[in-house]
C-alpha cells in the first residue's frame, strides 16, 4: 500500500534519512522503532508532505506521491497524527474534530464523529471545553480522533504513548488495536518498542537515519540486539 | 462539515432587507444627526471609523491568522494614493460620462467616482499584498515583523520620490468624496465581510493555521495558501481606509504613511484583543478618541495616554475581549448574576 523506496532528507548539512527502504502492505500495522533522534519522526513528516525529501520515492496505492503538498497528499487518504499531542488550544474539541474533517464534503462526517465519540467517550463528555484545557491523555485521544475524522485508508501515527502515564499508554496501545480492526493500516512510531512490538505485525528499526533490521514483530522482539538496545536488556 | 457547524449565514431576503435598513439609518444619521453635532467632534467620528476598517483589516492578519504585520500603513497608502490619482486623473472623464459638472458633480456622481477609485486602490493593495506576503510569509514572527515593516517604508519611500503624486510635498487638491456616509457605509460593509470570513470554513481553517501550523497542515489545511490569502485581504481593506482618508481629507502626505502609523493599527488591534473583531472595534474608537478627551491636560497628555497603554496591557494582556467577541446577551446575564448575588 505503502512503498518507500531510497529515501533521503537532509536539513541543510544534516543527512537525517540516508536512504531507507520500507513498504507497508494494506490491512497491516507496521512499526518503526529506534532511539531518541534516529530520524523517526523525519521519516513520517516526509511521508505527509509536511517535510521534502531530498532523494528518493514514496509511492502510495500505485501513486507517486513524493513532493506532493500535503493537502493533497490528506485527501488521498493517508494522514499524519503528529507526535507530542498538538490539539488546536484554543478551539473546543468539536471544533478540532470538525477541522479533522476539514477536506471533506460527504455528508458522513457527524456519522464518522459518532464513531470518535464511540471510541473515546470522554471527548464526548467535553464536546465543549476548550483543546487546551484537557489532560494529557484526552490531547492525544483528541489528536488521534482529529485524524480519524479525515477517514484515514492509512494512518502515521507518531509517538502516540509519548508523556503519558503507564496506565493510559495501554489504553493508547487498545485504541491503536482498535482502529486497525476497523479496517485502517498503520505505521506506528515509537519509542516504547515494548509495546509497539506487541501491536505490529512488522518491525523496522532505524539507527541514525538507516534501516539496521526489519522482520515479523515477534522476531524482532526476540533479536538478542533489539532486546539489549531497546527492550531494556530483559 | 457544513452540516455540523450551521454556518451563520442568513437567507438573501433577510439579508438584502437588514443592508436596506442599515442604509436608511446611515442616510437618516447623515440627513438629520450629523448637522447637528460639532464639526470637530463629526471630523474625529469619522477618523475614528476609518481605524476601525485598519484595525479589524489588520486584526484578519495578526490575529485570525497569526502573522505579525507590522506593514499596513504601506498598504493604507496605496489605497490611498491609487484612488486620489485615479480620482484626479480620470475622475472627470468618468463625471462627464455620468451628465456631472467637474466642478459640483452632486452626491451621487462623486459616489460612484469613489467607488471606482476605492474598488482600484484595494485592488493594487491586494496585489501588492500578494506580492509582498507570498515571499516573506516563510518567515515567522520577529523575521515577518520586520520584514512586513521594510516593506511598509519601501512603499512609503516609493510614494515620497514619486512627483507624478506630489512627492514629498504631498498629493494635495484631492477630490473630497468621501463623507460620513461613504465612510460608514464601507465600514459596515468591511465589518460585514470579516465577520462573515472569520466565521466561516475558511475562517475555522485560518485559525488552525494560527493555532498550530503543522497540525494544521497535518490536517489537509493548506497554510501557506490561507495566510497569503489572510494578507491580501487584509491588504485589501487597508486600502479602502486610505482610500476614504484620502477623499475626506482632501490631502495625502507621505509622512501620514510612516511605521509609526502601522505600530499605531498594531496597538489597537492588540489592545482589542488579537482574534477580536469586536475589541478591535471598541480599541479603534477608543485610541481615537482619548488623546482627544485628554486635550484638557495639554502637555501631559501624550503621558497619560501611553500610562492608559501600560497599565492596560498589564492588567489585561490577552486585550480588551482576549479571543473572545463582545456579547451583549452575556453583559446582561453577567449583570443579573451579579445582582442576584
Amino acid at each position: 500500500m505503502l512503498e518507500v523506496t531510497n529515501l533521503d532528507v537532509r536539513y541543510g548539512a544534516i543527512h537525517a534519512i540516508r536512504g531507507v527502504s520500507l513498504s507497508v502492505p494494506e490491512g497491516m500495522v507496521v512499526t518503526l522503532i529506534g532511539a531518541n533522534g534516529a530520524g523517526k519522526t523525519t521519516i513520517l513528516r516526509t511521508l505527509s508532505g509536511l517535510l521534502r525529501a531530498t532523494g528518493g520515492g514514496v509511492r502510495f496505492l500505485g501513486d507517486e506521491i513524493t513532493g506532493l503538498p500535503s493537502h493533497q497528499i490528506v485527501k488521498r487518504g493517508l494522514v499524519h497524527i503528529p507526535e507530542g499531542r498538538i490539539v488546536f488550544a484554543n478551539m473546543s474539541v468539536l471544533e478540532n474534530l470538525e477541522l479533522g474533517a476539514y477536506l471533506r464534503r460527504d455528508r458522513e462526517v457527524k456519522s464518522d464523529l459518532e464513531r470518535v465519540f464511540v471510541l473515546f467517550p470522554r471527548l464526548k463528555e467535553r464536546i465543549h471545553q476548550s483543546a487546551g484545557t484537557l489532560s494529557g491523555g484526552e490531547q492525544q485521544m483528541l489528536a488521534i480522533g482529529r485524524g480519524l475524522m479525515s477517514r484515514p485508508r492509512f494512518l502515521l501515527m507518531d509517538e502516540p504513548s509519548l508523556g503519558l502515564a503507564p496506565l493510559l499508554v495501554q489504553g493508547i496501545f487498545e485504541i491503536v488495536r482498535e482502529i486497525h480492526r476497523q479496517g485502517t493500516t498503520i505505521l506506528l512510531v515509537e519509542q516504547n518498542a515494548h509495546m509497539a512490538l506487541q501491536v505490529a505485525d512488522f518491525a523496522y528499526v532505524l539507527e541514525s537515519g538507516h534501516i539496521v533490521m526489519s522482520g515479523p514483530a515477534a522476531e524482532i522482539a526476540q533479536d538478542p540486539r533489539v532486546r539489549d538496545a531497546y527492550l531494556g536488556g530483559a | 462539515m457544513s452540516e455540523l457547524a450551521p454556518e451563520r449565514f442568513l437567507p438573501l431576503p433577510t439579508r438584502l432587507l437588514r443592508f436596506g435598513l442599515g442604509l436608511a439609518v446611515i442616510v437618516l444619521l447623515q440627513q438629520f444627526v450629523l448637522p447637528g453635532i460639532n464639526p470637530y467632534f463629526a471630523r474625529i467620528l469619522i477618523l475614528a471609523e476609518i481605524n476601525v476598517i485598519l484595525a479589524v483589516s489588520l486584526n484578519l492578519i495578526n490575529g485570525f491568522a497569526g502573522q505579525f504585520s507590522l506593514g499596513h500603513a504601506g498598504f493604507m497608502a496605496i489605497g490611498g494614493y491609487v484612488s486620489a490619482a485615479f480620482a484626479v486623473s480620470a475622475g472627470p472623464a468618468v463625471l462627464a460620462v455620468l451628465g456631472a459638472s467637474p466642478e459640483a458633480p452632486g452626491p451621487a456622481p462623486s459616489f460612484i467616482v469613489l467607488c471606482l477609485g476605492l474598488i482600484l486602490g484595494a485592488l493594487v493593495a491586494a496585489i501588492t499584498g500578494l506580492l509582498i506576503g507570498i515571499p516573506t510569509l516563510r518567515l515567522k514572527g520577529d523575521y515577518l515583523a520586520i520584514a512586513t515593516l521594510g516593506f511598509g517604508e519601501i512603499i512609503r519611500v516609493v510614494i515620497q520620490n514619486t512627483e507624478a503624486v506630489g512627492g514629498a510635498r504631498g498629493f494635495i487638491n484631492i477630490p473630497t468624496y468621501a463623507g460620513f456616509f461613504a465612510v460608514t457605509l464601507f465600514m459596515v460593509l468591511t465589518l460585514a465581510v470579516h465577520w462573515n470570513l472569520v466565521h466561516s470554513r475558511h475562517g475555522r481553517a485560518l485559525l488552525a493555521v494560527r493555532e498550530d501550523e503543522i497540525a494544521a497542515e497535518a490536517m489537509g489545511v493548506p497554510t501557506t495558501r490561507y495566510k497569503v490569502l489572510a494578507f491580501s485581504i487584509g491588504a485589501a481593506f487597508a486600502g479602502v481606509g486610505g482610500s476614504l482618508f484620502a477623499h475626506y481629507n482632501g490631502g495625502l502626505h507621505p509622512n501620514t504613511f510612516t511605521f509609526l502609523k502601522s505600530i499605531e493599527v498594531v496597538i489597537m488591534v492588540v489592545l482589542g484583543g488579537m482574534g477580536s473583531i469586536t475589541g478591535s472595534i471598541l480599541a479603534a474608537l477608543l485610541l481615537t478618541a482619548m488623546p482627544e478627551l485628554l486635550r484638557p491636560i495639554k502637555e501631559y497628555r501624550m503621558v497619560i495616554y501611553s500610562l492608559l497603554l501600560i497599565v492596560l496591557m498589564i492588567t489585561r494582556p490577552q486585550g480588551i475581549f482576549g479571543l473572545g467577541e463582545f456579547d451583549p446577551a452575556r453583559l446582561l446575564w453577567w449583570r443579573r448574576a451579579r445582582g442576584a448575588r
